[in-house]
């Protein structure tokens, strides 16, 4: 059984229907991505299974129904968004949202030896962790967002566009440790425009196109069809 | 000189007051964006509940030492006051969450209307006095006066504004509060119930009135159903002189409103060559909101609006 899995899964904002009942799935440990152009209704997919955004249809989460459960207590089930813009606490230092992420944990010691993790895998953070967060760069304000996501220890990780608006270099540094986090037996959701990229890491895609999935299968698969390469790689 | 110093005083006083008050509106204001008008009565009924306490508590044992039964007043009206917030949160605030900014609003009038009245019938129209129970030691200072009364406010009143400031900066709630205030979704994401946050806000500030509404009773010796409208009329100028949704801002406009209404009614006199009296002091903290308003609506330490996440 898979660890999310969802069934003709609608989202819709007032009368406008982002996502009309799509069905697909993440596996535990696997890294799946969901690409398709601007509008597509991929970032509503990852609203929705917070339950930020009105939706309908079956989603089971490690065998959980998530409809109808407000976003903290789906946040507590274990999965963690790192949302499209960031949305780190400006106003909070950078240790500050880092404890946030780790909110309703109660095992003090493992919290610990996470943010030790999560400082060694972004240097950076461990030096600015005094400063507020507002004052970071756009870049590390995206490892500031991924690492409070992984604070909480999720089941499944759901990152939306974490390239967008980073500097090449810094999507690579982000990129590394997308594929660093998988390694250690994280599951992981990724939401991306740069299909090149997300094509790149993940094992598995679906590609979507006006709130419908049109083509999913192995990366290389996709990498390698026609339609794919045409519409989003620009060969 | 010696009006001066003395009314420096009396300000310091009467703005330590202010700023307890100011910081459940500025509390409030940073979460939800909501001016919470019934925060003054809130205020009033306090003072009130601690009042019926300590009356009935000396009726009944008048060899009872004073302090312990204000103590016992105070702990009657704090609990009170704490239910009391929640309750306006829930019934009159909750609902109405993604309604239009107007429509909580009117609630809250609504609620001040209510519990003025509902004061009104319990205690009735006239003014209840505050009993002879406190100590009435006097002090010079620089050719001031300072009473015992006076400086036990200003004492108390720092301790509770560091309790907070502890609780907001080195909690996890006060922690769970900043992130609310900055980005509710996100809260959410986090695991944070958003809805205990703000239920916690309300309590937290609803337990600062109840204390700001013992002292002005027992400062000015007596309390009225009506006294919370004033009061929170002029905290709230403060908070906005502040910077309203900034706590250290609460702080510095309550203190500073209190010193220009004391220093303004005590030359007020003067400067009118006998015009005006010192009745009129309340004229100040009300020039003073509409200045604000005017050259830095977004007050003294008021955060720009840019910086928010």
């Amino acid at each position: 059984m898979s660890l999310l899995e969802a069934k003709g899964f609608k989202v819709h904002y007032g009368g406008i229907q982002a996502v009309r009942g799509v069905d697909f799935e993440v596996g535990e440990g696997e890294l799946v991505c969901l690409i398709g152009a601007n509008g597509a209704g991929k970032s509503s997919i990852l609203k929705g299974l917070m339950g930020l955004v009105q939706h309908g249809g079956e989603i089971r989460f490690a065998g959980e129904r998530l409809s109808g459960r407000p976003t903290h207590a789906i946040a507590r089930l274990g999965l963690a968004l790192v949302p499209e813009g960031r949305g780190i606490f400006g106003r909070l230092t950078v240790a500050e949202n880092l404890d946030m992420g780790a909110y309703s944990r109660r095992d003090t010691a493992v919290v610990r030896s996470d943010l030790a993790r999560v400082y060694r895998l972004f240097p950076r953070l461990a030096e600015r962790r005094t400063q507020l967060a507002g004052t970071l760069s756009g870049g590390e304000q995206q490892m500031l967002a991924i690492g409070r996501a992984m604070m909480a220890r999720p089941r499944l990780l759901l990152l939306d566009e974490p390239s967008m608006g980073l500097a090449p270099l810094m999507v690579q540094k982000i990129y590394q440790t997308i594929t660093d986090i998988a390694r250690e037996g994280v599951t992981i959701l990724l939401v991306e425009q740069n299909a090149h990229l997300a094509l790149q890491v993940s094992q598995r895609g679906y590609v979507m196109e006006s709130g419908a999935m049109v083509l999913s299968g192995s990366s290389d698969l996709l990498a390698n069809d026609p339609g794919v390469k045409a519409a989003y790689l620009g060969e | 000189m010696d009006i001066f110093i003395q009314q420096l005083i009396n300000g310091l006083v009467l703005g330590s007051i202010y700023a307890l008050v100011a910081l459940g509106y500025t509390m409030v204001y940073g979460i939800l964006e909501l001016i919470n008008f019934a925060h003054g009565e809130v205020t009033m009924i306090g003072a009130m509940v601690a009042l019926a306490v300590i009356g009935a508590l000396l009726g009944a044992h008048p060899e009872l030492p004073g302090m312990m039964v204000l103590l016992a007043g105070v702990l009657v009206a704090v609990p009170a006051c704490m239910a009391l917030g929640f309750v306006i949160e829930r019934v009159a605030y909750r609902p109405l969450r993604k309604a239009p900014r107007l429509a909580p609003l009117i609630t809250a009038i609504g609620v001040s209307i209510v519990l003025q009245n509902a004061a009104m019938l319990i205690w009735g129209r006239g003014y209840v006095s505050f009993p002879a129970i406190l100590p009435r030691g006097r002090h010079d200072l620089l050719g001031a006066t300072v009473s015992d009364l006076q400086i036990a406010i200003v004492a108390l009143s720092i301790l509770t504004m560091f309790g907070l400031v502890f609780l907001v900066n080195h909690t996890r709630l006060g922690r769970a509060m900043r992130a609310t205030a900055q980005s509710r979704e996100v809260a959410e994401l986090m695991g944070v119930n958003v809805n205990t946050v703000i239920s916690a806000t309300f309590i937290i500030g609803s337990a600062l009135a109840a204390i700001a509404g013992v002292m002005v009773s027992a400062y000015y010796g007596l309390a009225h159903y009506y006294m919370g409208f004033l009061l929170g009329l002029k905290a709230f100028s403060a908070a906005v002189l502040g910077g309203i949704g900034n706590i250290t801002g609460a702080v510095l406009g309550g203190l500073l409103l209190g010193v220009i209404e004391a220093l303004g009614a005590g030359y007020i006199g003067d400067l009118t060559g006998g015009f005006l009296g010192s009745n009129y002091q309340d004229v100040f903290a009300f020039m003073v909101l509409i200045l604000v308003l005017v050259f830095r609506p977004s007050g003294l330490l008021g955060e720009r609006v840019a910086s928010r996440a």
